[in-house]
């Protein structure tokens, strides 16, 4: 596909290269520029995945030798907690928000998103919830011990910081809702004329689904922690027998609002990948509409098989079997997007740049993940699983070397647009392979835990599970200390470097490779006209 | 195609009241957090977050209100608004789905589960029917049941629904006869229900006047598309009153619960599911009625034309939601 050039058919307007308006702090606080309010989530979200990773420090800190040695048991307990809730509320969600904020207007050819107003008030309910998040360590009692599930009835028993978490999901799943309208709006009603729906950028097809996922389920779970606050302090028996209720009804809400959740922290992944992937193989994307519809049946099929975090409740035989079957049928349109990635690389010209060894390391991880995952589907095995190590490296390999390194691939892919400089291509490559070794040192022995009978969310273990605890933790710092060096390429790569085309990559297609880099702060004031050249040659 | 005939789509100037939004969401997260943990500040607290979330909402709504006013807003900002607003109201029905999921699932799972032989073992003696407090009920209390012809009531709600949104057709292809008959059927279907069940009984009532109020408010949708703005401000107005007496209607049913059959919200998995659905529902009609006030204000002001008037449809739309759910409630919390 090619594009009219911003430039080219309006004359560069200087006046769109500079900020105008409020200057200073003033700026980022009234801002409705969605290039600045993406900035603003992509900050947040890494200061929130350094706060959840020091979480998980103490955490293997705790758990490198067994007995007690760090934390109290129950400090343990609130830093698990928080260290999920963090991650995938403050880390992981708004980092994919902060790459839509960023792309889909430059993507879509459009001026800025549908609601800029409405996008600044999406970020700036981040950090209330933040504030009401991590404060909750300092009221008597702590923070949340619950587990981020936040079951019934343990979260009805729980203190002070149960009720923060409650208002911090609240704000924040009104963040979210607002920000997946406003990322619907702008897919749907502002891409440049010419670009129809089969003719976007897979990342926006991955996204656009996504906000659909978004706006159906974040109000479950707000229903669901809604039941939990009214059972804790106004006497309902929702999540209590006694009074005709169901400690398992929760989980029911809760995963009816997880496991799409879950899809909201891939699917934009997927779309990233699928970006980079054609770049670096010179080759337009494999099987472009079968992405498309793979996404759309994952989302579909990620509403029917909630109950597979529930196989151990006391659920019918027909009911695990069917949640069991619906389970393994999502294998079906990822192994769909697995072989296309592959076929795109098939006989491309590749070259292994920073965000493709990101990319290519994702579908490594990510589909070893997607195999424990189906393993955990199969009802009679899981009853061995639940509730271990197995459990935890499972989704910490579609989580971590899923959503998180597509995270970085991506941020590699545009960070050229987005600073104007080119970053060291030399420490972007150490920072792949340095996370990708310290992360399978950390997480693959959990994997021989988990079977072997080590159970999550204890302090303690008996200490035959000793070894691959010490290796894990090691694992654990030297992928923490990394992140360091990526927070470093990042800044080196804004303070200046090797100047960025326009173009960047030399593979790259697509509209935002038509506006400079760094991308002026207003872009595509008027529609470009979008002129797809084909998906095949 | 040509660039320049293509609309420049309005981007809004940098603005104060998302952060005045969130200082005020802050307050009152902490506010609620300290009060139900009954600390002194809570209460405070929450006013003061109220009072910063009223002052944003004015500020900001009547920024949009003036741009909207000076004609900043294109038809592609107008089509971005109708999207909102549908994915708005969208997740709106699934903050509702989790709660009818959850009566589902106490009426069909939990509550006959806990009369089965396994509960037994644990609450001897328990009878599983509904309504329950569940196993463990302290207090008795008398339910909202309802003794009338459930089937004709569920094909009247489900008639009058089904006209409801048919009537739309008539009125966008601007056929007032059609529309007129369709509308006076749906109001045929209310009296119908008055007449035939029970008439004192206050769902019933309640049904009536929702079911009447979304025939007002189609009226008034009728009334500004022909440019009769006099017309418009009587059934837009007549509407808002139908609303309110509804929300007193419930005043009354919540009072008459508690002092009477002493059903509170403490009374098992009955009291926690008819107080929480019909209480948010009854939320939402306050938020749908104060919309509609809204409307009616700024059209006394002059606002909207006959073609330009979507913030009233907007309104509308709300309204029609928090009706239909109401018959949902009406069948699954009342009737069955």
């Amino acid at each position: 596909m090619s594009a009219v050039p911003h430039d080219v058919a309006h004359g560069h307007d200087h006046h769109d290269d500079h900020h105008h308006g409020p200057t200073g702090l003033m700026r980022w606080i009234t801002a409705t520029n969605h290039k600045d309010i993406g900035t603003m989530y992509l900050i947040f979200s890494f200061i929130m995945f350094l706060s959840g990773g020091v979480m998980a420090l103490t955490l293997r800190a705790e758990l490198f030798q067994p007995g007690l040695q760090v934390v109290q048991p129950e400090f343990f307990n609130q830093l698990t907690t928080m260290h999920g809730l963090v991650m995938v509320f403050g880390a992981i969600m708004p980092a994919f928000v902060g790459f839509a904020n960023w792309m889909l207007p430059l993507m879509v050819g459009a001026p800025d998103m549908a609601f800029a107003r409405m996008n600044n008030w999406s970020f700036w309910l981040l950090p209330p919830a933040a504030i009401l998040l991590i404060g909750s360590f300092f009221v008597p009692g702590g923070a949340t011990a619950a587990g981020w599930t936040l079951y019934a009835p343990l979260s009805v028993q729980m203190g002070m910081g149960m009720d923060m978490a409650i208002f911090a999901i609240h704000i924040m799943g009104a963040s979210s809702i607002m920000g997946a309208i406003n990322i619907v709006v702008t897919i749907l009603n502002m891409r440049a004329p010419g670009m129809t729906l089969m003719k976007m950028p897979l990342f926006c097809w991955t996204w656009l689904i996504t906000a659909y996922l978004l706006i159906a389920v974040m109000p479950v779970l707000a229903g669901a922690v809604t039941m939990v606050l009214t059972d804790r302090h106004f006497g309902t028996t929702f999540f209590n027998a006694a009074g005709g209720g169901d400690p398992v009804l929760y989980q029911h809400v809760f995963w009816f609002f997880g496991h799409p959740e879950v899809y909201i922290m891939i699917l934009p992944a997927f779309g990233i990948v699928s970006q980079i992937i054609p770049t670096f193989a010179r080759k337009p994307l494999f099987g472009y509409a079968s992405m498309v519809y793979a996404t759309a049946s994952i989302a579909i099929l990620s509403f029917v098989v909630w109950a597979h975090h529930m196989f151990t409740t006391g659920m019918p035989a027909k009911t695990q079997i069917f949640f069991m079957y619906a389970t393994m049928l999502i294998a079906v349109p990822t192994g769909v997007k697995v072989f296309n990635w592959i076929a795109t690389m098939w006989r491309g010209s590749m070259t292994f740049e920073t965000p493709m060894l990101f990319s290519v390391g994702f579908i490594f991880v990510f589909t070893l993940g997607g195999f424990t995952g189906l393993m955990l589907s199969i009802a009679p095995v899981d009853i061995q699983y639940q509730d271990t190590y197995f459990v935890v490296a499972h989704f910490h390999y579609v989580l971590v070397a899923g959503s998180l390194f597509a995270l970085f691939a991506g941020t590699y892919y545009w960070l050229p647009k987005w600073t104007g400089y080119m970053y060291d291509e030399k420490l972007g490559k150490r920072h792949f392979w340095l996370s990708m070794i310290f992360f399978n040192v950390t997480f693959f022995p959990m994997h021989f835990l988990g079977l072997a009978g080590m159970q999550r969310r204890v302090p303690d273990y008996n200490p035959m599970f000793a070894d691959f605890n010490e290796l894990a933790t090691v694992g654990a710092f030297g992928f923490g200390l990394t992140q360091l060096l990526f927070a470093y390429v990042i800044i080196k790569c804004i303070r200046g470097g090797e100047k960025a085309t326009a173009q960047v990559w030399e593979g790259a297609e697509g509209l935002e490779w038509t506006v400079p880099s760094p991308a002026p702060h207003h872009t595509f004031e008027v529609p470009p006209v979008f002129e797809a050249k084909g998906h095949h040659h | 195609m040509n660039a320049q005939t293509i609309e420049k789509y309005f981007v809004p100037e940098p603005s104060i009241y998302p952060i005045i939004g969130s200082i005020s969401l802050l307050l009152l997260g902490t506010g609620a957090s300290f009060w139900v943990n009954s600390l002194a500040a809570g209460p405070w607290i929450t006013a003061l977050g109220f009072a910063v979330l009223l002052y944003m909402l004015f500020g900001w709504f009547g920024a949009v209100i003036r741009e909207s006013e000076t004609g900043k807003y294109g038809k592609n900002v107008d089509s971005a608004f109708r999207w909102s607003m549908g994915w708005f109201i969208f997740s709106e029905v699934m903050f509702f789905a989790a709660f009818f999921g959850t009566l589902f699932y106490v009426r069909v799972i939990s509550v006959p589960d806990l009369g089965s032989e396994v509960g037994q073992i644990f609450w001897p003696g328990f009878k599983a029917a509904w309504p329950s407090a569940g196993p463990h009920a302290t207090e008795a209390f008398e339910s909202m049941t309802w003794v009338g012809k459930s089937t004709l009531a569920i094909v009247a709600v489900i008639a009058a629904a089904a006209m409801l949104t048919f009537a739309h057709g008539p009125m966008e292809k601007g056929k007032k006869g059609q529309l007129q008959i369709m509308l006076g059927l749906t109001l045929l279907i209310v009296v119908l229900l008055l007449a035939s069940l029970s008439v004192s009984w206050v769902p019933v009532i309640n049904t009536a006047l929702l079911l009447a109020s979304a025939v007002t408010l189609t009226w008034a949708h009728w009334s500004i598309r022909q440019g009769n703005r006099g017309q418009f401000n009587l059934f837009l107005a007549l509407t808002l009153l139908l609303g309110v007496v509804f929300l007193g209607c419930q005043v009354y049913e919540y009072v008459h619960a508690y002092s009477e059959l002493n059903l509170k919200l403490t009374s098992g998995v009955y009291g926690a599911t008819f107080y929480m659905m019909t209480g948010f529902h009854g939320l939402h009609v306050t938020i749908g009625a104060i919309m509609l006030a809204v409307m009616l204000a700024r059209s006394l002001s002059g606002h909207f034309t006959k073609d330009r008037h979507f913030a009233f449809e907007a309104a509308a739309w709300y309204w029609h939601f928090v009706d239909y759910v109401w018959l949902l409630l009406f069948v699954v919390v009342y009737i069955l």
